[in-house]
């Protein structure tokens, strides 16, 4: 982590952040030492509540913003306790290897957007708490129709594929109501590039696994049976800003290529409405 | 630094950019640097793409526009010299996706294209002299510096965007870059397709400023790019 980076970043979203953090000088040497004190992993916390004293109650957008982030988070949470839970099974679910690799880094992944938003979100007010999933999507009755998601590894790469696609198109969804938010907008299209990353590697190692998927979303194919159409929505669109793809000027772009270009986004109650089944009420 | 001969050439610039712009940000904050890194800002000052007479991006949100088009421009052609020449050895599975990935780029070039209609840069001439298109490493090395540019100077341009509409386009464009970012980084090496040379502790991608990816990007264009109006906060 370049902590020097994040201020800077900071300093150009927010030029007065130094006048915020008293001066230049005593805000390096205020984070100097804390980060002598404290251990790394404590670090986005001990950040978060710098900014605190730099930020608190003078935004006006708080609220909206600090909504959109416990969304994030949310959806973080969802990721990360599915990756950690399907960990938990050892080889009984994911075999050795390159597919245990994969699955630890994202799983490192996911953990890391939930601290960090946690950090995020704290100095704006309350941070979402987790909820009870249940990854059946049975909506806490542990029976739904991914029930054997945890036993079969074609089924949980399925539903990671899913998460991880759902994931790229909500942030995609929120990006306009954090236009011009500096800092945040970059940290939420970063985590956004990470999942997008994700997606593409799922999709890889079912194609791997003999399902017929690329790393890109095709249509709106999912190469999934049934169950998660939602998350596949629209992104059969093949026009962008009433601009139609398919051949644009003249250039020999198929329907396929023309929605694999562009990823789509999903609405809040759209989101909602497909990770609703995922959470125990 | 305005040729380069090799892809570790490339890969060195990059690090040097990077070095300079976080040496920038140590020299505001405490006030000291280190000689070397003073040397490696000498050596990088004259990279910065802000020749007047060049191809001028404008300002606002179509000079962002324009710089997306301008990246687009470089990997479509580079996608399709990949194509027209393909490296020793590439396997169908690579040939199929990598003409798709090339689609992609021409969708997203054409895109720009008639979006800016008349606010549109002109066509960029490519210079590919440091690639070996013969080379399986060579063409995939590139690819995935390419993209994993292309993914850091979209995130790092979307706070320059003032339209919400645009600031969704490219949200659109940049989630399919990683998508490829990971395909070509997983070709490479299998499981790097988020590995630590590009998402931190926290878990984030990379984002890049305009100069800092015009610096990189530079060495594959010719033709001088003046990226100086373009807005910087």
């Amino acid at each position: 982590m370049n902590f020097n980076n994040i201020f800077g970043e900071i300093e150009k979203a927010d030029p007065e952040v130094y006048d915020r953090l008293d001066t230049r000088r005593s805000a390096m040497k205020q984070f100097a030492n804390l980060s002598g004190k404290i251990a790394i992993a404590a670090v986005p916390l001990a950040l978060g509540s710098m900014f605190k004293k730099a930020y608190g109650g003078t935004k006006s957008t708080n609220e909206t913003v600090r909504e959109i982030l416990n969304y994030a988070l949310t959806l973080e949470y969802l990721e990360a306790e599915f990756y950690t839970s399907a960990i938990a099974k050892g080889t009984a679910l994911i075999p050795a290897g390159a597919a245990a690799n994969a699955i630890q880094t994202i799983s490192n992944h996911e953990t890391a957007h939930v601290a960090f938003l946690r950090a995020a979100i704290a100095p704006m007010g309350a941070v979402a708490t987790k909820p009870t999933f249940d990854f059946s999507g049975g909506s806490g009755s542990g029976n739904g129709p991914f029930k054997d998601v945890f036993t079969s590894y074609p089924l949980f790469l399925a539903v990671a594929q899913t998460f991880e696609d759902t994931g790229v198109r909500a942030y995609k969804g929120r990006a306009a109501e954090l236009v011009k938010g500096g800092d945040l907008l970059t940290a939420a299209l970063n985590i956004h590039s990470v999942e997008a990353r994700h997606a593409a590697h799922i999709r890889q190692m079912r194609k791997a696994n003999g399902v017929d998927v690329k790393p890109w979303i095709t249509g709106k194919i999912s190469g999934i049976a049934s169950g998660v159409e939602a998350s596949y929505e629209g992104e059969d669109n093949t026009k962008q800003a009433t601009i139609e793809i398919v051949n644009i000027n003249g250039m020999s772009i198929s329907a396929n290529a023309a929605t694999e270009a562009f990823d789509e986004g999903l609405t809040k109650a759209q989101v909602l409405a497909i990770i609703g089944p995922f959470i125990k009420p | 630094m305005s040729k380069r001969s090799s892809q570790d050439d490339m890969i060195v610039s990059k690090k040097a950019v990077i070095s300079n712009f976080s040496r920038r940000k140590f020299i505001g904050y405490a006030g000291a640097a280190t000689g070397l890194m003073a040397g490696l800002a000498a050596c990088k000052k004259d990279d910065v793409p802000d020749n007047k007479d060049g191809v001028d991006l404008g300002s606002g949100d179509i000079g962002i526009l324009n710089y997306a088009y301008a990246l687009e421009q470089l990997e479509a052609a580079f996608y399709i010299k990949v194509i027209a020449s393909p490296y020793t050895g590439i396997t169908a599975e690579e040939t199929a996706s990598l003409t798709e990935i090339r689609d992609h780029e021409i969708a997203h070039r054409e895109f720009f294209k008639k979006a800016l209609d008349t606010k549109a840069i002109s066509a960029l001439e490519v210079n590919f002299s440091s690639i070996n298109f013969t080379s399986r490493d060579s063409v995939l090395g590139t690819a995935k510096a390419f993209e994993d540019l292309g993914v850091s100077a979209y995130n790092g341009a979307g706070k320059l965007l003032t339209d919400p509409n645009y600031l969704v386009l490219a949200g659109k464009i940049v989630s399919v870059e990683a998508r490829h970012a990971a395909y070509i980084r997983n070709k490479i090496t299998n499981g790097s397709f988020a590995d630590s040379t590009v998402i931190d502790m926290n878990g984030l991608d990379k984002s890049r400023t305009p100069p800092e990816v015009l610096a990189i990007a530079g060495a594959f264009i010719s033709t001088k790019i003046n990226a100086s109006n373009l807005p910087t906060s």
